[in-house]
């Protein structure tokens, strides 16, 4: 029992520090008062500073701002609609349809949008094309909140609204919006978080021209790992590790596997 | 005055039909009870009413004018949900202003409105709780008033009462009666408690199958089932097999099987020959002791086989000769009885002529 016990921790210990020794090192080495990512130097913020002076750095950062706020918010009004429709006519094809993009890998979806967008619409690569491959892979995950949120709900709290008298519309915007508003704002800081950090598709679907902060970061260390890309790197989790936790605040059921 | 009138309302499911044929009309001013067992159509009649589905054929008129396309929020008529389903993002009082809200009311008449109701409801003090802070009969009565609070021509509830336990039950019955008599709206009741029915209704129709097999004010529907189902599904009856072996105006033979002939009554016309049951209330049978004289003409020999003690009366179930087991519910505080019968006692039971129902099947 006790030995068990032992090993399990061992184990356990041992998958954590994996997992999070790395970008401690990240963020310790961001701090680090030198050009190498060699040993511990001195205490400094100057990365920082020189981040906020690097054209191309912000240039990318706030490209990957925009393309967050505009695709999350576009995902979740379109998740938002996939989740009621799942929720309310229940169609077998369409649960299938929204969540595919989600179980899809991503190199996947990244050459098959490239494809889409290149040799069947023959549109020019860029922001456009970004944007609209970020909101397909972020409905499913939006649609997937709604929907959990409206299947612990009381149906019969939608017949009430119209039985006492509210349109269809009224029921909508006096009931429906204010019950499955904790999951939209999950889903929105969902689809920004997803956004923010995605590489892979969108490095097939960028172009020439248009950079995001991750695509910034990848061309930058095909040179070296310098402590610039570290400061960036503390900047985004930072940025990811809070939108995650303020997400889990309104949809516990979905994040922390609540009921 | 006929307030609602369902007409020859038939709805299918696929190739079920949850109701086939229904006509029904309700006055105002009625607490009308659908009784029946689940699956009977009771809460699809309530659903067509309330305008969340549609009859395929047929038509329900409210006030000589027909619901049919009209949507749930056009219909002057709300419902009390079985779930109660209060907002539960609003306060009580929120929730009770919803309906006066959609119609438009002034913030004043609004706040006016909902206190009265809350008073109505004894929740005066609960306007800003929410409704996860309530318990089971605060909820009830929140429902309530929030269908209530328009003055709707027409309250429909479905099944209010079926969340409570036994005690609160039997109070908010209580409380029901006195809600629809001091507000003088119209109550459409939906349940498949035959004692919640016959408590507070002043008509019943008594559904199976999508049918209605009587509809009828409770203490008929008690005292003259008009048919086998009927008289089994409302309260405790023994049916016995009978063919009829004597007619005259009003008096019936009746014989059943090996046990001899029984004397009822009948207004209607029967024939000589015909097959069908006579039903019987417990409580109209007397269970006698050996010494005891009865000099009534249905009376039969048997033995005490079961018996069931309940404090105000005792439950008897007696084998009589033709092997029927048949229950009889005796007082125990009638004057002058020494003792009650026991199991395995040689007994005599009787009845008055009247005291049973003539049922042809």
């Amino acid at each position: 029992m006790k030995k068990a016990q032992f090993w399990l921790w061992t184990a356990s210990l041992a998958t954590y520090a994996f997992l999070y020794i790395p970008l401690a090192v990240v963020v310790l080495f961001s701090f680090n008062d030198s050009v190498l990512n060699a040993e511990w130097v001195g205490f400094t913020t100057r990365w920082y500073v020189k981040l906020l002076h690097d054209d191309d750095m912000l240039h990318a950062a706030a490209n990957s701002l925009l393309i967050a706020l505009v695709s999350s918010s576009v995902s979740t009004v379109l998740g938002a609609m996939a989740g009621l429709a799942m929720h309310r006519y229940r169609p077998r094809w369409l649960p299938f349809l929204v969540l595919t993009p989600v179980a899809m890998p991503e190199i996947l979806l990244g050459v098959s949008l490239l494809l889409f967008f290149r040799q069947v619409l023959d549109l020019s690569l860029g922001l456009f094309s970004i944007l609209a491959a970020h909101i397909t892979f972020s409905i499913g995950f939006v649609a997937v909140i709604v929907r959990a949120r409206l299947a612990g709900m009381d149906e019969s709290i939608f017949e009430a609204a119209r039985d006492l008298g509210a349109t269809p519309w009224a029921t909508f915007h006096r009931v429906t919006l204010p019950l499955i508003m904790p999951a939209l704002v999950a889903g929105f800081l969902m689809a920004f978080t997803l956004s923010i950090d995605d590489f892979v598709i969108t490095f097939f679907v960028a172009g020439v021209g248009v950079n995001t902060l991750p695509l910034q970061i990848y061309s930058m260390i095909k040179v070296a790992v310098t402590p610039e890309v570290n400061a960036v790197s503390t900047l985004l989790m930072a940025l990811t590790l809070t939108l995650i936790l303020v997400a889990s605040r309104f949809a516990p059921d979905v994040l922390k596997g609540r009921s | 005055m006929t307030l609602l009138e369902i007409r020859n309302v038939t709805r299918r499911f696929g190739s079920l039909e949850a109701v086939k044929d229904v006509s029904i009309s309700i006055e105002a001013g009625e607490f009308f009870t659908l009784l029946g067992p689940s699956g009977c159509g009771k809460t699809t009649i309530l659903r067509m009413i309330a305008g969340f589905d549609e009859p395929d054929e047929g038509e329900i008129l409210l006030d000589g004018k027909s619901l049919a396309g009209v949507p749930p929020e056009k219909r002057p008529l709300h419902t009390v949900f079985q779930s109660y389903a209060l907002f539960p993002h609003m306060t009580v009082a929120g929730n009770i202003a919803f309906p006066l809200e959609m119609t438009g009311k002034s913030a004043l008449e609004i706040r006016r409105r909902v206190d009265e109701t809350l008073a109505l409801v004894h929740l005066e003090d609960k306007a800003d709780s929410f409704p996860h802070e309530l318990s089971g009969g605060q909820k009830q009565r929140v429902a309530l008033a929030r269908g209530l609070v328009n003055k709707p021509r027409l309250l429909l509830l479905d099944e209010p009462l079926g969340a409570l336990d036994a005690k609160l039950r039997v109070e908010m019955q209580i409380e029901l009666i006195a809600l629809q008599r001091e507000v003088g709206i119209t109550f459409i009741f939906v349940t498949h408690s035959q004692q919640e029915a016959l408590a507070l209704s002043h008509r019943i129709a008594v559904m199976k199958d999508g049918r209605v097999e009587q509809c009828d004010e409770p203490d008929q529907l008690y005292t003259q089932p008009a048919n086998r189902f009927v008289a089994d599904f409302i309260g405790k009856i023994n049916l016995l097999d009978v063919e009829v072996t004597a007619s005259s105006k009003v008096l019936l033979s009746l014989r059943a099987a090996g046990l001899g002939e029984i004397a009822a009554t009948d207004p209607r016309p029967i024939a000589v020959g015909e097959r069908g049951v006579f039903a019987l209330r417990p409580e109209l049978i007397r269970v006698f002791g050996h010494r005891e004289a009865a000099d009534l003409k249905n009376r039969f020999e048997g033995v005490v086989r079961e018996l069931l003690y309940l404090g105000d009366v005792t439950l008897y179930k007696i084998e009589l000769a033709n092997g029927a087991l048949i229950e009889a519910l005796m007082p125990n505080a009638a004057p002058g009885r020494a003792k009650f019968h026991e199991v395995g006692d040689a007994v005599g039971v009787c009845w008055r002529h009247d005291a049973g129902v003539y049922l042809r099947s």
